[in-house]
């Protein structure tokens, strides 16, 4: 298996000394390519497990491999997609986007053209003199996604992508999402409380549940790709999804 | 048509502030060494102009300023972002520096003169003491406050020291550094005519003591107000960057 999340608990010790498990015993094996949501309610550990794939933190026990090789610290094979975006104020798009090919041994020009052509790619070519506060967050969310991709990546971690944005715009950004995992072929993993962006967007849909957090089952999504947000077949896996929740 | 309006105010209360201290002169029949009219110390200033002491004096001072300057914001910024970056060494390092923080730059001077003797060098280092102190401070919290985000991005990316600190850590705690370097400017300067006062043979400080030995208080109320002057163009030009 591609990326496989074996026996994985993570704890944390509390001032008082007390300790909260995030994380119980979670099992999770992800094939090359796939698109996997990781979907619950805040405190089921969702961003933690993605953090522990990410290498930000290690795991209490158990342990996460990528393809055979268990994940100890941060790699610029997998990138993650903060829900703040995590562009750097000071620095103008194209800088922002060049900002991960900098620690890569690239010459200049090769560099600004490679930040070019992911610009493109998610339609900010207009606005690559500007900077992170003078774009609306969809537009943010895009300049992330493109210095993220310039990199290129083999996994893309998103915390809550979209969270911040407004409900059309998060539409959108998913519609730009799917083309672009089509055109790239990338395996994504993303965090999301939005149960119809789940359905749009994952092949498999991951429920986890709070205190501590869990896997509760995963829900196949066999829809074709591009995928109508109204047809009878989507609403039936939104139905499903709500029912896992007692939300019915 | 504000900027008219701004400008007219700026005159309209220098005017009343020199109109009163005139009236104070001419109703009090004050010994004019105890309080010089308006007039007598404009005409002080113009002499001191003409005969050029005043750009002699303000060229050493304003040497002296760069050099302390310069060097409390390089040490400044340099310590600061080790120390901010290195949380447990600063734990370590903090209680001195809060301890020798608010002491007054001069207090140091007996020390000062016996170990840098006399001339230049006492004035720059009490320069330097009143300005490194909130340049280290404003350096450290700034890099302490970084967003985690931005290291955790770094992180991701691969960059690694040194181009963390000059890519992330330093831009990112820029406006706060800036701020410190400002709040240093206006110390530095009130400290460097104190400076100049204890232990130089010229500079804008001496020219005060120079006017009072010479019992001529239209000078030093002449001397006050171009530093005021100076102070104030300093720190308008440090706001433009």
């Amino acid at each position: 298996m591609y990326i496989s999340i074996e026996k994985v608990s993570k704890a944390f010790t509390l001032k008082d000394k007390s300790t909260l498990t995030v994380l119980d015993k979670v099992d999770l094996y992800i094939k090359e390519g796939e698109s996997i949501c990781l979907l619950g309610p805040s405190g089921c550990g969702k961003s933690t497990l993605l953090n522990l794939i990410a290498g930000f933190d290690t795991p209490s026990t158990g342990t996460i491999k990528i393809d055979g090789d268990t994940v100890t610290q941060p790699s610029i094979d997998r990138i993650v997609i903060f829900q703040n975006y995590g562009l750097l104020p000071w620095r103008n798009v194209i800088k922002n986007v060049e900002l991960g090919l900098e620690a890569k041994k690239l010459k200049r020009k090769e560099r600004r053209r490679i930040a070019e052509e992911y610009i493109k790619l998610v339609g900010l070519s207009d606005y690559k003199k500007h900077h992170p506060p003078q774009l609306s967050g969809g537009m943010q969310q895009r300049v992330a996604l493109a210095r993220a991709l310039a990199v290129e990546p083999k996994i893309l971690l998103m915390d809550e992508p979209f969270g911040a944005l407004d409900a059309m715009t998060r539409m959108h950004m998913q519609d730009e999402i799917e083309r672009i995992w089509q055109e790239k072929k990338k395996t994504i993993i993303f965090v999301t409380h939005d149960i119809e962006e789940a359905v749009f967007l994952a092949d498999r849909i991951v429920i986890m549940t709070p205190s501590p957090g869990r896997v509760k089952t995963i829900i196949e999504v066999p829809l074709p790709r591009k995928r109508d947000r109204t047809s009878l077949d989507f609403l039936k896996i939104k139905d499903k999804v709500f029912t896992e929740f007692n939300l019915k | 048509m504000g900027k008219i309006v701004k400008v007219l105010k700026v005159i309209s209360s220098l005017a009343l502030f020199v109109g009163i201290w005139e009236l104070i002169v001419l109703t009090g029949r004050y010994e004019p060494s105890l309080l010089p009219s308006p007039v007598k110390v404009l005409e002080g200033m113009g002499e001191l102009v003409k005969d050029g002491t005043l750009i002699t004096h303000f060229k050493v001072s304003l040497s002296r300023f760069i050099t302390g300057y310069a060097m409390a914001i390089i040490t400044g910024i340099s310590l600061g972002l080790v120390l901010g970056y290195n949380k447990k060494v600063w734990e370590f390092v903090e209680p001195v520096v809060q301890l020798l923080r608010p002491v007054s730059p001069i207090a140091w001077f007996p020390f000062i003169v016996l170990w840098f003797g006399i001339g230049d060098v006492p004035a720059i280092i009490i320069i330097f003491i009143a300005g490194f102190f909130p340049t280290l401070l404003s350096t450290v919290s700034g890099v302490r406050k970084v967003d985690p985000v931005y290291l955790n991005v770094a992180n991701n990316f691969g960059i690694r020291q040194p181009h963390l600190l000059f890519k992330i850590i330093l831009p990112a705690a820029f406006p706060m550094i800036a701020n410190g370097l400002h709040i240093a400017l206006g110390t530095a300067w009130v400290f460097l005519v104190a400076g100049e006062m204890v232990g130089a043979q010229s500079g804008l400080g001496y020219l005060i003591i120079d006017s009072r030995n010479s019992l001529r208080s239209d000078l030093v109320l002449a001397g006050i107000i171009f530093i005021g002057i100076s102070g104030l163009v300093l720190d308008r030009l440090i706001k433009l960057l």
